[in-house]
């Protein structure tokens, strides 16, 4: 064996790693295979069906997760365009301007959301509402929304931006362009996989969000994790690991969608 | 991802540069005022008085941190003893945070380091599917973990049928659970620190060590660990900051006798306590907890910047 395997070979990594794999991977394809159970308990086993999957769409419950669910996906929509729109602003900005004074400062202002512990934004965002007399309800959480989605659309716009040689918009320049043309011609088109990137990872952290939104809905409006969580408090039913295991489909597309889109030409040029 | 926080090297000024401001404008103004603002603004909640279930009157007050500290009895009359009770959620918060940072630790490490030795194109596939669960809803993984944990749950049942253990191990409600939910729910901040260092790392250093005759794990902990200790200290502050303000996790899998600082803040706002003044003392030291772990990881990426 030569030096280089025996130095990185460890006996047990691998299967540290596998025992990494299991504890992350298990509960979630056990929920998953447990929502196709047709018993109505959670203990029992009792063959394949749908018929959770048909009770979330069509069930007893349906007309509460449908409302939850376009309150989710209608918030989520906007404040994942809206928060990628700043972020992009900011990213050409910080990282296509000279350098000044409030950079590192508008990067920590901008990273913000993620450092802060979620509760205590969740505390600051419901009490700056109430102490404005801003009405709790559908646009505050989209308000909490939008704040929270810019620095994981920032991250991989920013990214994406600084793996872009500075010669193609110098170039542009050369031939006259104008900022606009700039933008549109020259860097809107490269940059467009790191923007749809941090537009899907913005997308789902809004449709993920339990604390904040839990702290700024007010009363009578619900999104699908409130829904859930609701649920939950009485015990875990089918039908929510049905619904879960339909969130964790999305999820999981949209994550590998913004993985692969970040990986497009990302060493200059599409593959 | 998490790795960059902290830092942004800016590069080429070019036609952009008069429009700076006004690009980073809209992005100053939202976090600003939506969230810096009322940031400030806790900080002078907890200095008010409280108002019934819920809200404050204007009037300057020590109360919450009084309360924190001090038990003065029922009617507030006798004279003060130190009230352990909220020192000791605080307590068990970090005790809970750094148990759970320490198993992301023992499990994430080896993890990162086999991710970082494989061949250059599959570690993207590795690290991908060790990302991934993150960004699955966390009340759903929650969800799952007490599914697969509690006591007439798949995981002893399987523990039961096999015969490892004669009654279910009554895990769900304990420390244990809150740390493997905590665990569950921040590992990839551990992961990609870690692999970050490991794969700048050279080798040949190890190579060496060898030569002389050091055997494998020498080589690991006097060789290599000291050159990757910043992945490890930056891994560990990304988990334990998290950890120690969650909410779902001890809420959902710790029961009653482990909550945490987020379920006590939850319950001054969300719950029947209804001490507005209260949940905001505790949310800013909770704040002052975090920026002081905050201080030392920006301390520490400075220095790994600079090396």
């Amino acid at each position: 064996m030569s030096k280089v395997a025996y130095v990185k070979r460890y006996t047990g990594f691998l299967t540290m790693t596998m025992v990494c794999l299991t504890i992350l991977y298990a509960p979630l394809i056990i929920v998953a295979i447990y929502s196709f159970n047709s018993s109505p308990s959670i203990i029992v086993w009792e063959g394949l069906s749908l018929h959770w999957y048909w009770d979330v769409f069509f069930g007893i419950e349906s007309g509460k997760f449908k409302t939850a669910a376009w309150n989710s996906l209608s918030i989520a929509v906007m404040a994942s365009l809206t928060s990628t729109t700043i972020a992009t602003a900011a990213a050409i900005g910080i990282l296509r301007g000279r350098a000044f004074r409030g950079r590192n400062l508008s990067f920590m202002l901008i990273s913000m959301p993620i450092m802060v512990p979620e509760i205590v934004t969740a505390v600051a965002t419901l009490i700056f509402f109430s102490a404005i007399g801003f009405v709790l309800g559908y646009s505050s959480i989209l308000v909490a929304h939008i704040v929270f989605c810019i620095p994981f659309a920032y991250l991989p716009i920013a990214a994406r931006l600084r793996g872009i040689e500075p010669v193609f918009e110098e170039a542009a320049l050369d031939l006259y362009a104008s900022r606009g043309q700039l933008f549109r011609h020259v860097i809107f088109p490269m940059l467009l996989p790191g923007i749809l990137a941090g537009l899907l990872l913005a997308f789902i952290v809004s449709l993920d969000d339990f604390i904040i939104t839990n702290f700024v809905k007010g009363a009578g409006i619900e999104t699908l994790p409130t829904a859930i969580f609701g649920a939950v408090k009485q015990g875990i039913k089918p039908n929510i690991m049905a619904l879960s295991t339909i969130m964790l489909l999305v999820s999981i597309v949209c994550v590998t969608l913004s993985y692969l889109l970040s990986r497009v030409g990302s060493h200059g040029g599409r593959e | 991802m998490a790795t960059e926080i902290g830092r942004d090297d800016g590069q080429a000024a070019g036609a952009f540069d008069p429009l700076k401001y006004w690009l980073i404008l809209p992005a100053w103004l939202v976090i600003g005022f939506f969230l810096l603002a009322p940031i400030c603004l806790v900080l002078v909640f907890s200095f008010l008085t409280k108002e019934f279930r819920g809200g404050v009157i204007w009037e300057f007050s020590l109360a919450a941190y009084d309360q924190f500290l001090f038990d003065r009895g029922l009617f507030g009359d006798e004279p003060p003893r130190i009230q352990w009770t909220y020192i000791e959620v605080f307590g068990r918060s970090i005790f809970q945070a750094g148990m759970a940072t320490l198993l992301c630790l023992v499990i994430g490490f080896p993890t990162a380091f086999y991710i970082a030795t494989r061949p250059r194109r599959v570690r993207a596939v590795w690290l991908f599917l060790v990302t991934v669960p993150y960004w699955v809803n966390l009340l759903i993984r929650t969800v799952s973990m007490k599914f697969l944990l509690r006591d007439s749950g798949p995981l002893n049942e399987f523990l039961l049928f096999v015969g490892v253990v004669d009654e279910p191990l009554g895990i769900v409600n304990t420390g244990l659970a809150v740390q493997l939910g905590l665990f569950y729910s921040y590992l990839p901040f551990m992961v990609l620190p870690i692999f970050a260092t490991v794969e700048r790392y050279d080798f040949a250093l190890s190579e060496a060590a060898a030569d002389l005759y050091a055997d494998r794990w020498t080589v690991l902990r006097k060789i290599l660990l000291p050159i990757v200790a910043p992945g490890i200290v930056a891994g560990s502050i990304l988990v334990f900051v998290p950890s120690l303000g969650a909410f779902l996790a001890p809420d959902m899998l710790g029961g009653a006798k482990n909550f945490m600082i987020g379920s006590l803040i939850d319950e001054q706002f969300n719950g029947n306590a209804g001490n507005w003044p209260f949940g905001s003392a505790a949310s800013m030291i909770l704040l002052s907890l975090v920026l002081v772990a905050l201080f030392f990881y920006a301390r520490q990426t400075g220095r790994q910047g600079r090396a």
